[in-house]
C-alpha cells in the first residue's frame, strides 16, 4: 500500500515538475524575466557549461555560472536598455520535451529533459539544442528552483553570441 | 598563391583603399581580397597557435586553424612542440578531429597510415603497393616553423619567415609585463570561450586597441560591477597617463589603467574592497605582500596589447581571432590562471571572465552586435570610406618610430592597417 502511495506522490511531483518547466520556458521565450527570478530559491545556481563533463561548475570556466547576485544582474541587464545585444535580441520558441525523472529524494526533484531553441533574428534561425538537468525543490510547498544546468550539444564549439536566456 | 587570386587581385589599387587615415569598406567584405590576405598575411607570417600551458607533457597537443588550414600543436617524446598540417600524405583526410588531448601518434581513419608525434610516417598497411613508389620517410605530416616567446607559440608556413623575436619586436616588453599577472606563480590558459560573428576579421583585430568604444558598448556591463571598478575601468577617457602607441610589424597597444602596467610596482593604493573576502582568505596562508601581489592581478595588466595578425593580450587573457569568410570571424577567449597559485583566487579569475566575456557573458555579446552593424552598415556607401584617424592632431612619434596618442585614439589601427597593406603589396 505504501508503495503505492509513493508511487503515486512521486508521478504527482513528476508532472507538477514538468508543468513547472514548461511555464518557465514560456516565461523565457516571452522574456519576462523578472517573473523568472521568482521562480528561483535564493541558494540556487543557473548554469551554462563548456566542458560537457564538468560536474564541478566552480573550479571550471563556464558560459554561466550564476547565483542569486549573479542572475538578478544578468536580468537587469537584459531589461536595462543599456545592451545593443539584449535590447536588439532574437526571438526564441523554445521547446523541452523527453523528460526523466532521475531523482526524487525528499522535497527536491531532479529532472532530465531536451530542450530544443529556435532563435530567429535579422532573417537568420538558430538552433540551440540542449541537455536540461532542473533541480526543483517542494519544500516550501510551491516549485523552486535549485539547480539548473544547460548542456549545450555543441558546448564546446564557437557558438552564436545571443541577448536571451537559454 | 593561386592563379585564380593573381588574377583577381590588382596591388596597385591597395593604396587607393587603404590609406593612412581611412580604409575602404570593401575590405571588410570583397571575397577576393579575403583570399589573398589567406596568402599573404596569415600563410606567410607568425600566427599564434596555443600556449605552452596547453601541452605540458609529451603527447599533449591541440587542434586549430590557421585560416582554412587545420593543424595540430603538439609535444613530441623530446619535448618539442610541432606544429603539423592535420592532413594524411595519402589521400589528404583530418589524422586528428579532438580539440584537445593526448596521444602516442596520430593514424588516419582512411587506410591506417600511422604519424609520429613529431610528424614521422611511421608505418602503412600492406606497404608492398609502395615498394619502389616511395619511401615512408618522404612523407611526414608537413611540418610549419614554430616560434615560442613566454609560451605564446607561434606557426608560420613560410620556411624563411623571419625570425619570432624579431617580428614581435617592440611588443616583446609589453608581452613579459603581461606575463606578471601570475604574481610569482607561470600563467597557465585555464578554459576558452568560443563565439563567431558575423563580420571581417579586421574589425575584430581594430577592436583591441579601440578604447573609444568602451564606455558605450559596455554599458550594461559596467551597471553590473561595483562603482569602484567601474570608475577605475574608465578612468582613462579622461585620464593623460592613459595611451595608444604602435609599437611596430602591426603591433600596437593600449594602456588604459596605467598604476596596473608593471605588476611588480605596488603603489600602495587600496585593495578594491570587491576583493575584500578573497584577502582574507588568502592572508591565512600568505604573506600580506603576496596577498597584494594576487588580488592586484586578478584583473590583469592594465593595457590590452595587439600582435598582428591573430591574437591580442587583454588584461586578463588571450583574445584569438580567426577568418573564417570576408565576412565571418571566430573569436577565442582564453582564460588565464596562476597555475599552482590558490584555488580560490583562481575561482575568483575565472567568475571575472565569465561577466564578461564569451557568447552569454556580460561585454561579448555587446561587442558582436556593434562589429555585426559595422559589417553590415559597410555595404551602404562604398566609396564612403571607414574612419580610423581619430587622433591624428595629437599623434606624436618617438626616435624608435613608435606613435603614441591618448588611449582613445586609434592609433593602433593605423598601425595594423599600415601593416596589412604592406603585406599586401608583397609579391
Amino acid at each position: 500500500m505504501m508503495d503505492d502511495r509513493n508511487a503515486l506522490f512521486s508521478q504527482q511531483t513528476f508532472a507538477r515538475a514538468i508543468e513547472f518547466i514548461w511555464r518557465e520556458a514560456e516565461m523565457l521565450d516571452r522574456r519576462d524575466y523578472r517573473a523568472w527570478l521568482d521562480l528561483w530559491d535564493a541558494s540556487g545556481f543557473y548554469v551554462v557549461p563548456i566542458d560537457p563533463q564538468a560536474t564541478d561548475f566552480a573550479a571550471t570556466l563556464n558560459y554561466a555560472y550564476d547565483d542569486q547576485h549573479m542572475r538578478e544582474l544578468r536580468v537587469q541587464r537584459m531589461v536595462s536598455g543599456y545592451s545593443a545585444s539584449a535590447s536588439d535580441a532574437a526571438r526564441t520558441v523554445r521547446t523541452v520535451s523527453r523528460f526523466t525523472l532521475t531523482s526524487d529524494a525528499a522535497d527536491v526533484v531532479e529532472v532530465k529533459s531536451a530542450q530544443v531553441i529556435v532563435a530567429y533574428k535579422r532573417g537568420v534561425s538558430t538552433i540551440f539544442a540542449a541537455d536540461l538537468t532542473h533541480k526543483i525543490s517542494f519544500a516550501s510547498g510551491e516549485p523552486r528552483l535549485v539547480e539548473k544546468v544547460i548542456r549545450l550539444i555543441d558546448s564546446t564549439e564557437a557558438l552564436s553570441a545571443i541577448g536571451f536566456l537559454l | 598563391m593561386s592563379d585564380t587570386t593573381w588574377q583577381t587581385i590588382d596591388t596597385s589599387t591597395l593604396r587607393e583603399r587603404v590609406h593612412a587615415d581611412r580604409i575602404a569598406p570593401s575590405l571588410y567584405y570583397d571575397p577576393n581580397l579575403f583570399e589573398a590576405e589567406l596568402e599573404r598575411i596569415f600563410y606567410k607570417t607568425w600566427v599564434w597557435v596555443a600556449h605552452e600551458s596547453e601541452l605540458p607533457n609529451p603527447g599533449d597537443f591541440r587542434t586549430t586553424t590557421i585560416g582554412r588550414q587545420p593543424v595540430i600543436v603538439v609535444r613530441d617524446k623530446t619535448g618539442a612542440v610541432n606544429v603539423l598540417q592535420n592532413r594524411c600524405r595519402h589521400r589528404g583526410a583530418t589524422v586528428c578531429e579532438e580539440h584537445k588531448g593526448n596521444a602516442k601518434g596520430f593514424t588516419c581513419p582512411y587506410h591506417s597510415w600511422s604519424y609520429a608525434l613529431d610528424g614521422t610516417l611511421r608505418a602503412l598497411p600492406y606497404g608492398d603497393g609502395y615498394e619502389g613508389v616511395c619511401e615512408k620517410g618522404d612523407l611526414p605530416l608537413a611540418k610549419l616553423r614554430v616560434g615560442i616567446y613566454q609560451g605564446l607559440i607561434f606557426a608560420s608556413f613560410d620556411e624563411n619567415v623571419e625570425p619570432l623575436e624579431d617580428f614581435l619586436g617592440g611588443a616583446k616588453p609589453w608581452i613579459d609585463l603581461f606575463m606578471k599577472q601570475g604574481a610569482g606563480f607561470p600563467i597557465k590558459a585555464n578554459g576558452e570561450h568560443k563565439f563567431k560573428f558575423k563580420g571581417n576579421w579586421k574589425i575584430q583585430l581594430e577592436n583591441t586597441t579601440d578604447l573609444y568604444h568602451f564606455p558605450v558598448v559596455h554599458k550594461s556591463w559596467m551597471k553590473s560591477i561595483d562603482d569602484e571598478t567601474a570608475a577605475a575601468i574608465t578612468s582613462f577617457m579622461t585620464s593623460e597617463d592613459a595611451f595608444c602607441r604602435s609599437l611596430g610589424n602591426g603591433h600596437s597597444l593600449a594602456v588604459l589603467v596605467p598604476e596596473l602596467v608593471d605588476l611588480d610596482k605596488d603603489d600602495g593604493a587600496p585593495l578594491p574592497e570587491r576583493f575584500n573576502e578573497l584577502a582574507a582568505q588568502l592572508a591565512e596562508r600568505h604573506t600580506p605582500e603576496e596577498v597584494r601581489r594576487i588580488v592586484r592581478s586578478l584583473m590583469g595588466v592594465g593595457f590590452n596589447l595587439n600582435l598582428f595578425p591573430n591574437l591580442a593580450l587583454s588584461m586578463a587573457f588571450f583574445r584569438v581571432l580567426r577568418p573564417i569568410s570576408a565576412e565571418e570571424t571566430e573569436i577565442r577567449h582564453v582564460a588565464l590562471a596562476m597555475d599552482g597559485g590558490p584555488d580560490e583566487a583562481n575561482r575568483v579569475r575565472l567568475r571575472i571572465h565569465e561577466h564578461f566575456q564569451g557568447p552569454f557573458g556580460f561585454g561579448s555579446p555587446d561587442d558582436a552586435e556593434a562589429w555585426e552593424r559595422v559589417q553590415r552598415g559597410s555595404h551602404a556607401g562604398p566609396e564612403v570610406p571607414i574612419l580610423v584617424n581619430r587622433g591624428l592632431n595629437r599623434e606624436t612619434t618617438a626616435a624608435n618610430g613608435e606613435k603614441t596618442a591618448h588611449a582613445t585614439d586609434e592609433t593602433g589601427m593605423r598601425e595594423a592597417y599600415r601593416q596589412w597593406r604592406a603585406m599586401m603589396e608583397q609579391a
